[in-house]
């Protein structure tokens, strides 16, 4: 009986969970399940590694039972109370964070030194965080960054639990700076459904390694809305089968993002900001000092296939292994959200009134608070040259409003041993900027005062807090600017039966046609040599016809005047 | 009916056995490794589609790893049996054999070269081989071989100054020569007593006596 009960609240708590996140996600459709790959052999994609059946992962295999902790066994009220209890044992953690992305929100170009980062940059979706913390940091990994007096140096505001979680019942919302809910309450306000306060006390005595979902809770609804923002990441990746993602596959290798992006002192390798774009040699060893883990080829090598598929270990050193083995992502009906226009936010219903509307699929097309979507699934990438380093326009840098504003520029040359051929997403937009300052502006969009942007519809009073808030002048006149932004795409990976072939890219109006610098044959030729080629041919073939045309046509002559001499 | 009207007969039953049995293995295997290199060659420079770009890879690698073998024994047949000396090239007479090709042949004149087994090749064809092994086959196999091996261009500093891109046109203007001479080879070899004459030859090995 008891069983029985325990399963179904089971079963009730991840139904909870999927509602929550998708109603977070400002409601898409229950991610579909991925399409399973045919029942075919396990057998993984690389012969190198072993082929048997993996056993599924176990729970945990943790020394540690955290509920039988005298430290945990209190009453927490606040996430601070349970964060010292933490620390009191993992003397170090709290530092540790610190001193990672996830809780600074800045990194630094390794060649230039610029300082970028979410706090730092005005990216394509939500553009930037400040004047808006109180939501946005619902997604740092911290609590009570609300606005730029937030104390970066005290222990006590780091979040361990958003992480370590293993109930998959924390939650932190938009508009509380961070903290979990504390009460029950409503959200959306206004919208009649309520959100149930999270279980401290539960939730920290059940603490884990991260898995998938601690990942998910904020990578995979980047922008705000379930596979919006990477279009290699989202809740489809909680339970994938084989041909949506081969190691993270269920009833396979069963991967956790940390599997690959392994981790050490708390900081995750592998970062969008600086990502190991051209890793040669043979596969890591365990205990090996490694600068790239989460990069394919620190398994795989450089040279994954087999010596029966040379050729393709000799394309290498120019493509990277996501060009092939991800051939489109969003691979489901979630999809991707492939440009955002600001310029129709504020835009009202025919009555007046702020309104939203969804697309065909159920993901949001229009919102008279956000302005406009377009969205895709199975998506083919757009390939660039790629070094691991983008440079990004930070917040107060010039821009040139006659043209399309790059908010990164992907670094990488042809043919720099440094660069390989890369799919990525680009995500286009449109964002308002100071037609005087020529800068991308940063603008209050949320919060409960009078000049959010999602409380009075006016931008001209959205942008002045905004930029105040981030130490900017404002001239006061604002327009709209084409903007771009792109991302290597390197999630999804598919089974090798589903990599591109050959031809996909090898011919005239391949996925490469637009790459520059490689001489790929197929589509590539020198037209004077091909002119010049076929022309010889063709004369010759001419020539051997007259050749054999005029000697019939002597023989016969010759023929008639024997007859006749 | 294409007897010589103003010589005297011929005498017909004369037969000398021309090519050996290695010669002609090579040759025919030789012409249908060419004709598959260049059918699949030129799909792999997006001419057409025919087998599809992988298949055509394939083929033309294979290919040209057999014809390489081949090579390689018949390398060795030529200098083992003295018939290298075949392909020596010579000025002499080259002018009369240009006039019977483009005067003589239509007026029924004789050709003024007679095979021997000493002188298989008029001194035209032989000019004509010694371009194929002198400039043609190094172009063809040496841009062939630096392209099948690009990957390996790093181990020997080629790759500080050449370009796949010079390699590929190197490649392709051998293949539009290799082609031209296919072209010119195949209607010569008609241009016997009789059509089919030198083909027949080349099979069964003996050739009529002229």
């Amino acid at each position: 009986m008891f069983t029985k009960t325990h399963v179904a609240l089971k079963a009730l708590i991840s139904a909870a969970l999927l509602a929550t996140l998708s109603s977070f996600a400002t409601s898409v459709p229950t991610p579909a399940a991925s399409t399973p790959a045919p029942q075919a052999s396990q057998a993984t994609a690389n012969s190198a590694l072993p082929t048997a059946t993996l056993p599924l992962r176990k729970k945990s295999n943790s020394t540690a039972d955290h509920s039988k902790f005298k430290e945990l066994k209190q009453s927490f009220k606040v996430l601070s109370e349970v964060t010292i209890a933490c620390l009191s044992c993992h003397t170090e953690a709290a530092s540790q964070v610190q001193h990672t992305k996830h809780w600074t929100w800045e990194s630094a170009d390794p060649k230039t030194g610029q300082i970028r980062g979410k706090k730092n940059i005005i990216n394509n979706y939500c553009t930037s965080p400040i004047s808006n913390e109180k939501d946005c940091m619902a997604c740092h990994a911290g609590v009570g960054w609300a606005d730029s007096s937030f104390d970066f140096k005290s222990a006590k505001n780091v979040d361990c639990l958003v992480c370590h979680d293993s109930t998959g019942t924390y939650r932190k919302l938009p508009g509380d700076s961070g903290h979990p809910i504390y009460e029950r309450k409503e959200f959306p306000p206004g919208s009649g459904k309520f959100v149930e306060a999270v279980d401290l006390n539960k939730v920290a005595q059940s603490v884990a390694m991260p898995s998938r979902t601690n990942c998910g809770s904020c990578h995979f609804f980047g922008a705000g809305a379930n596979g919006a923002k990477h279009g290699d990441l989202d809740t489809s990746l909680q339970h994938p089968g084989k041909y949506l993602d081969v190691h993270m596959n269920e009833k396979g290798l069963n991967f956790s993002c940390a599997d690959c992006h392994s981790t050490s002192s708390h900081e995750v390798s592998g970062s969008r900001y600086n990502v190991a774009a051209a890793v040669t040699g043979k596969a890591h060893i365990r205990g090996k000092l490694d600068d790239s883990p989460a990069a394919c080829q620190s398994c795989h090598s450089n040279k994954p296939h087999p010596p029966s598929m040379d050729k393709l270990n000799e394309h290498t050193d120019k493509i990277a292994c996501q060009t092939c083995h991800i051939p489109e992502y969003a691979r489901n009906d979630i999809g991707t959200e492939m440009s955002w226009d600001w310029s129709q936010a504020t835009v009202m219903g025919p009555n007046g009134k702020p309104t939203a509307r969804k697309d065909s699929a159920g993901r949001r097309a229009f919102d008279s608070k956000k302005g406009a979507w377009v969205w895709e699934s199975y998506v083919i990438p757009e390939y660039r040259w790629y070094n691991g380093v983008s440079t990004y326009k930070v917040i107060g840098d010039k821009i040139d409003p006659t043209k399309v504003v790059q908010i990164n520029v992907v670094g990488g040359s042809p043919n720099a041993p440094d660069s390989r051929i890369w799919p990525t997403k680009v995500h286009r937009g449109k964002q308002p900027y100071d037609m005087v300052n020529n800068v991308l502006t940063v603008q209050h969009t949320a919060g409960e005062d009078d000049t959010a942007l999602w409380q009075n519809y006016d931008w001209g009073k959205a942008i002045t807090t905004g930029m105040k808030a981030a130490g900017l002048p404002f001239s006061g006149k604002y327009g709209f600017v084409s903007t771009e932004m792109t991302w290597p795409i390197t999630h999804m990976v598919a089974p090798k039966g589903d990599a591109l072939t050959c031809a996909q890219c090898h011919s005239t109006h391949g996925r490469l046609k637009d790459i520059k610098g490689v001489y790929m044959p197929s589509r590539d030729s020198n037209p004077w040599i091909d002119w010049l080629g076929w022309l010889a041919v063709a004369a010759t073939a001419a020539g051997v016809m007259l050749h054999a045309f005029l000697r019939m046509w002597a023989h016969k002559r010759n023929l008639k005047e024997q007859k006749n001499g | 009916m294409d007897k010589a009207i103003d010589t005297p007969p011929q005498d017909v039953g004369t037969r000398i056995y021309l090519y050996k049995r290695y010669e002609r293995f090579w040759h025919w295997s030789q012409a249908v490794l060419v004709i598959i290199m260049m059918l699949s060659g030129f799909e792999v420079h997006g001419s057409y589609h025919l087998l599809g770009f992988e298949s055509a890879v394939n083929l033309h690698t294979q290919s040209a790893w057999l014809l390489l073998s081949l090579w390689a024994f018949t390398i060795f047949w030529q200098f083992t049996t003295g018939e290298w000396r075949q392909y020596l090239p010579t000025l002499k007479r080259v002018d009369a054999m240009v006039r019977y090709y483009a005067w003589g042949i239509f007026r029924d004149a004789p050709n003024p070269f007679h095979k021997t087994l000493q002188h298989k090749h008029n001194p035209l064809q032989r000019l004509a081989y010694l371009a194929l092994l002198a400039m043609i086959s190094p172009l063809v196999w040496g841009s062939g071989l630096l392209y099948l091996f690009r990957s390996n261009w790093a181990r020997v500093s080629l790759d500080s100054w050449l370009q796949l891109e010079w390699v590929a046109w190197a490649h392709t203007a051998g293949a539009f020569m290799m082609l031209v001479f296919f072209i010119v080879h195949i209607y010569l070899a008609t241009i016997g007593h009789k059509p089919t004459a030198h083909i027949k030859a080349m099979i069964t090995g003996w050739e009529d006596a002229d």
